[in-house]
């Protein structure tokens, strides 16, 4: 008998087409979403385009880190997925979220140590990355 | 390894204790109490399990009228590290105890040791609990509970529960005759949202060796349960047992299905943890036995031992499961 074989034939496709369309729709709408921010910020504070772009970016963390905290937004990223999770909300949503199961062992080994937790490697990498493709554009000026 | 066969191991007592979730399912009405929320009351989520944990085991006594010096050992676990939960509520009761550690085949497992303990070391009375909570789970073995990562449809749902049972030499109408105790199965099975596929090896080796030693097949039972393969694993343990001819497959359940109505409830694939099989076996099996709805129900308890650090370092599941009979006298 082939342990593998059976195993693979219960094996469930992963529903890429749909959940491709809802990233798609639901990412689509932060981005949406994002630009009436950056519009209205400009228009209505008279902001110049960089400014705005500051103040939309902090308007979606803050709504998605009051999301997380009101126990929303786990349920929104199971159905929209990668829609709300490449955003900026997703890194605000990983940083809310370990702070907040933090919670319980303190400020400094709760909160402190594990908010970075998650989004830690995006942090290293991030910057890793940043730096090396800053010394090759010193080098190469391109 | 043998059938370990016991002829003195009665049930005394036993309670149960869930949440909400739990509660909305079919085993609704079923527990002895139930809980609203993830703390009980408490400030945090494993104080709170160590609360449901504490109910149980009260309920367990006063149900009975057992006193606490009657109990001579217990045996217990659940899945934090350390054995957390198990050690902070024992440290209240002043009885020796031994924990066990077999994930969510604990269940099963704080039995079997109940009953060696019994049967061949003169102990009178034995209590056997174990407890598993959605929450801390969660942040202990995937993501933090808030976190928004999309989970796949293979993925199990941690039963927030707790369930005692207490054993006696005493006679009762439940008794705990025969047990198998399982080996540490393992078929380089790396997918870890798929927990149900990677314990199925494991019921299968157990059952099959139970099966073999008592000379028994799944019509001799009244109900076989496994532990929580849930609906992914238990489709895979059925075509196991087709392939090797064995029939009446409809006498073959999982807890984890029993608990949670998958189609309704939003648990994925099925309910797991220790307090999965617990909670089925006290709420539902032990009061179908003591109705006379069932004679003779074999349970086998599955548990994917898996450790964060071994999955990291890109190692497979380990699973084991630990067969159980309860027979109504």
């Amino acid at each position: 008998m082939d342990i593998n074989k059976i195993v693979k034939e219960h094996t469930v496709k992963k529903a890429s087409v749909k959940n491709c369309v809802s990233a798609f729709i639901s990412g689509g709408l932060i981005g949406a979403f994002g630009q009436f921010l950056l519009e209205f910020y400009q228009s209505l504070f008279d902001l110049s385009e960089a400014n705005s772009v500051a103040l939309m970016v902090i308007s979606i963390i803050f709504i998605a880190a009051i999301l997380t905290g009101l126990c929303l937004y786990d349920k929104m990223a199971q159905k929209c997925g990668a829609g709300v999770f490449i955003p900026i909300s997703g890194f605000a949503n990983a940083l809310t979220s370990c702070a907040l199961e933090g919670k319980s062992e303190g400020l400094i080994f709760g909160i402190g140590s594990n908010m970075f937790k998650l989004a830690g490697s995006v942090l290293t990498y991030g910057i890793s990355t940043a730096y090396l493709l800053g010394i090759v554009r010193y080098f190469f000026n391109i | 390894m043998k059938t370990l066969k016991f002829d003195n191991v009665y049930l005394l007592s036993s309670a149960s204790v869930a949440n909400r979730i739990e509660n909305q399912g079919p085993l609704r009405g079923q527990f002895d109490a139930f809980y609203e929320d993830f703390y009980c009351g408490e400030k945090s989520y494993e104080q709170g399990e160590i609360r449901m944990l504490r109910d149980s085991f009260n309920l367990a006594l006063s149900k009975n009228n057992i006193k606490l010096d009657d109990v001579d050992l217990v045996y217990g676990g659940d899945l934090i590290n350390q054995l957390g939960i198990s050690h902070y509520f024992m440290k209240n009761i002043g009885i020796p105890f031994i924990g066990l550690y077999g994930a969510c085949s604990t269940s099963c497992l704080a039995a079997i040791n109940a009953s060696i303990a019994m049967q061949n070391n003169g102990v009178d009375c034995v209590a056997t609990f174990c407890c598993s909570h959605n929450a801390t789970a969660e942040r202990q073995f995937r993501y933090p509970n808030e976190y928004g990562a999309q989970k796949p449809v293979t993925t199990t749902s941690t039963v927030t529960g707790a369930g005692t049972m207490i054993f006696s030499k005493q006679k009762s109408n439940i008794k705990l005759t025969q047990c198998t105790i399982g080996k540490v199965c393992d078929f380089d099975f790396k997918e870890v949202n798929d927990m149900g596929s990677a314990m199925a090896i494991a019921a299968y080796d157990t059952l099959i060796e139970h099966f073999k030693n008592t000379k028994t097949k799944f019509i001799d039972y009244d109900l076989v349960l496994t532990g929580d393969l849930s609906n992914i694993g238990l489709a895979v343990l059925k075509d196991m047992f087709t392939v090797q001819k064995y029939q009446d497959l409809d006498r073959l359940n999982d807890c984890g299905l029993l608990i949670y109505d998958i189609k309704k409830q939003n648990v994925f694939s099925g309910g797991s943890g220790c307090g999965c099989s617990m909670l089925v076996t006290i709420a539902d099996v032990f009061k179908k036995l003591e109705k006379m709805t069932y004679k003779k129900v074999l349970i086998c308890a599955t548990g994917a031992l898996l450790s964060n650090v071994m999955i990291q370092q890109k190692m497979s599941i380990p699973s084991i499961a630990h067969c159980v009979v309860y027979e109504r006298v």
